[in-house]
């Protein structure tokens, strides 16, 4: 598949009407999570770049925002769901060849060109893997390049063996690049680390001079993840420390207000904001 | 574009609004209903609030009649020109089983002529147009609905107790933003008053032109500038807005907050009335054949449902809720926007019903300013 001209994918349609798309793949990565391979019922692809986010209608229930767990130009477009609510649900039970609704891309995204050199340290909290997914496929595919990372570090924390998703990537990165998991309760079986993400960062092989980290799960994971990378030395600036969050969002588009957050519409500004950005709106509750 | 202004009577201003309705505009303008002067169709000038005024206070809004024949004696009422470029529901799509074609539903209401709007309403479209129309997307139906529209403008020469528009920079008097001014130049008593009247588009000017009037004279021009110094001198409020924007941002734990959390109903009454907040949800509903239908309808951030995300919503408690409104408005509004998202109408003093003024909370925290510690450390607990 060749990367696809960004004028194909230039809807007429406007800004609140989706595509529809047809489900051609789906697998089950945990009890409640499921990733749906999802191609274009008009031929047509959909240009984006890891870190971004479509909003996917499950017909007559509703639209979510989810992000993109597949990797630009390899394959079908892939979005990985966790079952929390009706619409999940919907899209999550979603047979082959059902259609869906597709609006996007949207937000931003992790910016990996500004990783040349550098020590990728990549950490994730549960469903927060999905959209670091295409980033590490990226990187890792680049490390060692001139312009890619030096090296790429991933850390995975889940609540339970169970709850660990993408296990066959996990496998096949950790054959190219550092990857620790560890799970917050064990289970029979389990010989892994167990315990909270932060401790693996701190065990981690990277060197904070050249580390760029990118770090999404829920906001209390991602405080303690980024307050452990600033105790090893990783720089809280704004090319060195990247967050993905997460707010209601109803249109992708920065029009219907939901995901309103401080200074920032996150669906335009975000998901994926710099650290300094982050920083005050990660410690400010409610806002 | 600017013309030289005239002055017509009633009979003109009757005339003015035949030929928009000629035009193949829908006529909208305030007349009252229920208790309260609202924008309402009309086919002339007889359904216009002849003689009535309006007496608004936190939470408090009643009308009475002095048997005057002006017919702009009055304020703001509850609705601004919002709900005609925005609608309150509009159904943006529908799609059918099974293979769920999605077919837009256009939007084909005919083009509206608002009849008195008020200067603070051309600034609040002004400022609803900032938020729907972004650099990367446009909402359709707000695009061609404000587009389309007719504006005639009334000055404002009875501002009310809750009015703020003057420290907001939104009025009593209009510059821009309308196809007609008009300012009412009372009569005395029972007599009729005239309008000076003057274009502000190449529309505006052809519908004047069309008008018998004579042209203004300096003194006809000197007795408006009169009227809104007078109503600008009875403003009822007003809104320091020196350093707002991040005297807000540095006061999210004052413990003001706590204080207005515990008046606040939650309501969503403020939203409601105000002219710039263009919150939206988006629904689906489902018929008995199955054809699903996906509708926009206003949102409110008073609303718990507004900021659930998984697990649950982001602002549980009323007090985050009502410093959201607050800190949008008047701070995060000039980071996304380039303006305040206040047009100082008072409307939202007006109509809620706990009373709750938005000019008191606003001094409340500025003299407060600093009382909690509010910028926490990067990575504090």
């Amino acid at each position: 598949m060749t990367l696809a001209d960004p004028r194909l994918a230039a809807s007429t349609h406007g800004p609140f009407t989706p595509s529809v798309f047809h489900v051609v793949g789906r697998a089950q990565e945990a009890p409640d999570v499921v990733t749906l391979a999802l191609e274009s019922a008009e031929g047509r692809p959909l240009p984006f770049k890891p870190g971004q986010f479509n909003m996917l209608t499950a017909f007559g229930v509703g639209e979510v925002p989810i992000s993109i767990s597949s990797r630009p130009g390899h394959g079908p477009l892939m979005h990985t769901i966790r079952e929390v609510g009706a619409v999940t649900r919907a899209l999550c039970r979603a047979a082959l060849g059902s259609p869906l609704g597709v609006r996007g891309p949207f937000g931003t995204d992790w910016g990996l060109d500004d990783f040349a050199q550098s020590d990728a340290v990549v950490v994730a909290g549960g469903i927060g893997l999905a959209p670091l997914r295409g980033a590490v496929q990226a990187l890792l595919d680049r490390a060692g390049l001139p312009m890619g990372p030096r090296r790429v570090v991933v850390l995975v924390g889940a609540r339970t063996p169970d709850q660990l998703i993408f296990k066959r990537d996990l496998e096949d990165w950790s054959r190219r690049g550092q990857v620790a998991v560890t799970v917050d309760m064990a289970e029979e079986g389990w010989e892994g680390n167990v315990g909270v993400v932060t401790h693996l960062v701190d065990q981690a092989a990277f060197d904070p001079n050249r580390a760029m980290a990118l770090v999404c799960g829920p906001e209390v994971m991602m405080r303690f993840a980024i307050q452990a990378l600033i105790e090893r030395g990783v720089l809280p600036t704004s090319i060195r420390l990247r967050v993905s969050l997460e707010r209601n969002m109803q249109c992708g588009t920065g029009l219907c207000g939901h995901c309103q957050l401080g200074p920032y519409i996150l669906c335009k500004s975000g998901p994926v904001v710099t650290y300094p950005q982050a920083s005050r709106l990660l410690t400010e509750a409610e806002l | 574009m600017m013309s030289a202004g005239v002055v017509i009577g009633p009979d003109e201003l009757e005339q003015l609004v035949k030929a928009l309705l000629a035009r193949g505009y829908r006529a909208l303008g305030p007349v009252v209903r229920d208790g309260a002067i609202i924008l309402g169709e009309v086919e002339g000038t007889a359904e216009l609030p002849k003689g009535w005024q309006d007496n608004q206070a936190p939470g408090s809004y009643s009308l009475n009649q002095t048997g005057s024949h002006n017919l702009f004696d009055w304020a703001v009422g509850p609705q601004s020109v919002k709900a005609e470029v925005f609608p309150p529901r509009s159904t943006i799509w529908t799609a059918k089983p099974p293979g769920y074609v999605v077919e837009e539903v256009p939007d084909e209401a005919a083009p509206v002529a608002v009849i008195g709007a008020r200067p603070c309403d051309l600034a609040g479209l002004d400022v609803l147009g900032r938020a729907l129309v972004n650099g990367s997307a446009a909402d359709p139906t707000f695009q061609r609905r404000s587009g389309g529209a007719f504006l005639v403008v009334a000055e404002c020469t009875h501002p009310a107790n809750t009015c703020f528009c003057v420290s907001m920079g939104t009025g009593p008097g209009a510059s821009h933003g309308f196809d007609v001014r008009l300012t009412e130049l009372p009569g005395a008593g029972t007599e009729d008053p005239r309008y000076l009247a003057l274009a502000g588009t190449r529309q505006g000017r052809e519908l004047l032109d069309g008008l018998p009037g004579r042209p203004a004279q300096p003194a006809d021009e000197a007795e408006r500038v009169n009227l809104l110094a007078r109503a600008a001198s009875r403003m009822g409020r007003s809104v320091d807005n020196a350093g707002l924007p991040e005297l807000l941002a540095r006061n999210l734990s004052n413990p003001r907050w706590d204080d207005v959390a515990e008046r606040c109903l939650a309501c969503g009454n403020c939203t409601a009335v105000c002219p710039t907040c263009f919150c939206a949800n988006f629904e689906d509903t489902t018929d008995l054949q199955g054809t699903v239908r996906r509708q926009r309808t206003w949102a409110s951030c008073s609303d718990l449902a507004h900021s659930y995300v998984h697990g649950g919503p982001v602002r549980s408690s009323i007090k985050s809720r009502y410093r959201q409104w607050a800190t949008h408005k008047f701070s995060w509004w000039w980071d996304q926007f380039g303006t305040s998202g206040c047009i100082g109408c008072g409307r939202c003093i007006t109509w809620c019903p706990a009373g709750i003024d938005i000019t008191e909370e606003i001094a409340a925290l500025r003299a407060s300013d600093g009382a909690a510690s509010t910028t926490k450390g990067a990575g504090e607990r």
